[in-house]
């Protein structure tokens, strides 16, 4: 436990420079008053089968334990609920409905009250203003079918921070109601697009998964595509025009503003990706006419070449243990999704359906690789596993390009193009069941989308 | 010029041509163009885009050079050659049909086969130097065919004279 919290502070350090405060998290609140049932009827929901109903859940109003706080609760429990309604796995219950109106978070609801309304799961909360300004936010999850409390944590930070209280406490709901990993406390680093179509303008930007939080990495003043997330998060890696030379690739440190080419290499170098170690750069690099990948480590700067066709070998991406890589070519005439080895070994034609596949991004729990199919002009999101099996469509259109998984492996962002001149690209998500559709917000034009890791 | 000077150039050559095909499209235009045109100084970059064409262009997903496109390339070579002082940028694109990374791939194969066809017509190697922008630099933006096909294309770019 104490090691546990060492290193989440730790870690959450590491984003000092984005929320300019220390976030110590304790777990577990003491003195609870009520005694636990034996766990009889566990609440959870199955999201491998595909969910079927949203879990009814009451997001009762967290408490103001200070005065002075009740817009500071509202927010939480707005982007809790936002974040729970946008997963498509939750539907918050409407307030109006509440029969209990919750005042002192350590006693046991009236679990009648929220039966009635067909709650299964009731979440409370209470924010405080610590002596030392600090804000403490403490929240529970109560089973509302076993009569039980499913967790209780309490998080204590800048009052500046409660957005991302709201996330943590969203990703435990998530977590604990579900069994997996929750996706909230993340971030989406991607293009922003402004100006006329054929003189667009694209700076690299960076903002939570929910939209908010949005700024800007570069000005603007050279033509930059595709960012990738390392998997620490304090790093970008990015396709730019730089001077108009020649474009490369390059690493940008989020913390510090630094940035500098990944290699120095005779032609283009673009298309990159972290390994999950974050050690190498996975990358194609274009000559003459031909494109093959190569990746270069890091620290020793050494660079390892993995293709050698006479084709456009390009859009590499690692297998999260590391070991294999799947990556498009068009070594067979037309744009094909292939698989091979981490040392370029065993290299395997997997997609074989209709039309042209691209983009192939393998999940972070390794089970499927997410690609752009182009069919018929119509430009479809899909996933298939490794082996080439199992593709399924889950959403298509006249333009969906670039996919890019949440860290649970379960929901796919990308962008999708609006058509015409006055058209452009916006970032949208949908989950592994093709059914949750979902806008990303973003002020103006925004494409490539790339998706943190876990922050905690 | 050095490409430095960066989009303001893009922008600057977009113009020209939109005010070509503008002009194709009215005679009043062409016959105004073409009085803009005939005073185009000899040896200049505005004479080799108006005398000789900078463009060729391309089938969906191809890098092979039409015949149309070759005549063009042959113009180019003869202007190049009788002007050796150029240096050259060559600028791959392709239309925003296709996915990013094979685009920016693409447009790189377009331009490697329209720089090949120039050293193969006498233009100095050395002159020559290729860059690819995928599809991030359309000049026709409607969300057609017609306007697809201009997109595929590779630009010849005059950068520079050196002095030797």
């Amino acid at each position: 436990m104490e090691a546990g919290n060492i290193s989440r502070v730790r870690r959450v350090c590491i984003w000092r420079h984005i929320f300019m405060v220390p976030f110590v998290i304790t777990f577990a609140l003491a003195g609870l008053v009520f005694q636990p049932q034996p766990a009889h009827a566990v609440l959870e929901i199955n999201i491998t089968e595909g969910v079927v109903e949203p879990l009814p859940i009451a997001l009762s109003q967290f408490v103001d334990g200070s005065s002075g706080l009740g817009d500071t609760a509202r927010n939480i429990n707005d982007v809790i609920s936002a974040n729970l309604i946008r997963s498509g796995l939750f539907a918050p219950i409407d307030p109006a409905a509440f029969i209990e109106r919750i005042e002192n978070i350590d006693l046991a609801p009236q679990f009648d009250d929220w039966r009635k309304i067909n709650a299964q799961a009731l979440v409370t909360g209470r924010v405080t203003l610590q002596n030392d300004g600090r804000l403490r936010t403490e929240f529970r999850l109560w089973d509302i079918i076993a009569n039980e409390q499913m967790t209780g944590q309490q998080f204590v930070t800048n009052t500046d921070n409660w957005r991302r209280v709201a996330h943590v406490i969203s990703d435990a709901i998530y977590e604990r109601l579900t069994g997996e990993k929750g996706y909230f406390d993340t971030q989406i680093v991607f293009v922003e697009e402004s100006g006329p179509k054929d003189a667009r303008v694209k700076r690299l930007a960076l903002m939570d998964q929910d939209g908010a939080n949005m700024r800007y990495l570069t000005n603007g003043s050279d033509l930059v595509l595709t960012p990738r997330f390392s998997p620490s998060n304090q790093e970008i890696t990015y396709m730019s025009y730089g001077d108009g030379f020649q474009p490369r690739v390059y690493l940008l440190n989020i913390l510090t503003g630094e940035r500098g080419i990944v290699g120095d290499f005779p032609g283009m170098t673009f298309s990159p990706r972290f390994s999950p170690d974050g050690q190498r750069i996975i990358m194609s690099l274009q000559t003459g006419g031909n494109t093959n990948i190569y990746t270069m480590d890091l620290r020793s700067r050494r660079t390892t070449r993995l293709t050698n066709t006479a084709a456009i070998d390009t859009g590499p991406s690692f297998s999260p243990d590391g070991e294999r890589v799947t990556f498009e070519s068009d070594r067979g005439g037309v744009q094909q999704i292939y698989v091979m080895s981490a040392d370029g070994t065993n290299q395997q034609r997997i997609s074989f359906g209709q039309g042209r596949y691209g983009t192939p991004v393998w999940s972070p729990r390794g089970d499927l690789i997410a690609f752009t199919k182009v069919v018929q002009g119509r430009f479809l999101i899909g996933v298939m596993r490794p082996d080439g099996s199992g593709e399924r469509i889950l959403t298509e259109g006249f333009h969906n390009e670039g996919p890019t998984w949440s860290p649970n492996g379960r929901v796919l962002m990308f962008f999708r193009e609006i058509p015409g001149a006055d058209g452009g690209p916006q970032i949208w998500s949908v989950d592994l069941t093709g059914r949750n559709e979902r806008r990303v917000g973003t002020p103006t034009f925004a494409s490539d989308p790339s998706w943190s890791p876990l922050t905690n | 010029m050095s490409y430095g000077s960066g989009p303001g150039m893009f922008r600057a050559l977009f113009i020209v041509f939109a005010m070509l095909f503008v002009a194709a499209c009215s005679n009043d235009g062409q016959d105004r163009l073409n009085g803009t045109l005939t005073r185009a100084e000899p040896g200049s970059a505005q004479h080799f885009v108006v005398t000789v064409g900078d463009r060729v262009f391309f089938q969906t997903d191809s890098t092979s050079l039409t015949d149309a496109s070759k005549v063009t390339l042959d113009k180019q070579a003869e202007w190049l050659n009788k002007y050796p002082n150029y240096s050259i940028l060559i600028e791959g694109h392709a239309d925003e049909r296709g996915t990013r990374e094979y685009n920016l791939a693409l447009g790189a194969r377009r331009a490697t086969s329209t720089r090949n066809y120039l050293v193969s017509r006498g233009v100095s190697a050395s002159r020559l130097r290729t860059i690819s922008f995928g599809k991030e630099r359309p000049v026709a933006v409607c969300d057609d065919i017609s306007c697809w096909s201009q997109n595929r294309r590779a630009v010849t770019v005059l950068e520079g004279q050196n002095s030797g």
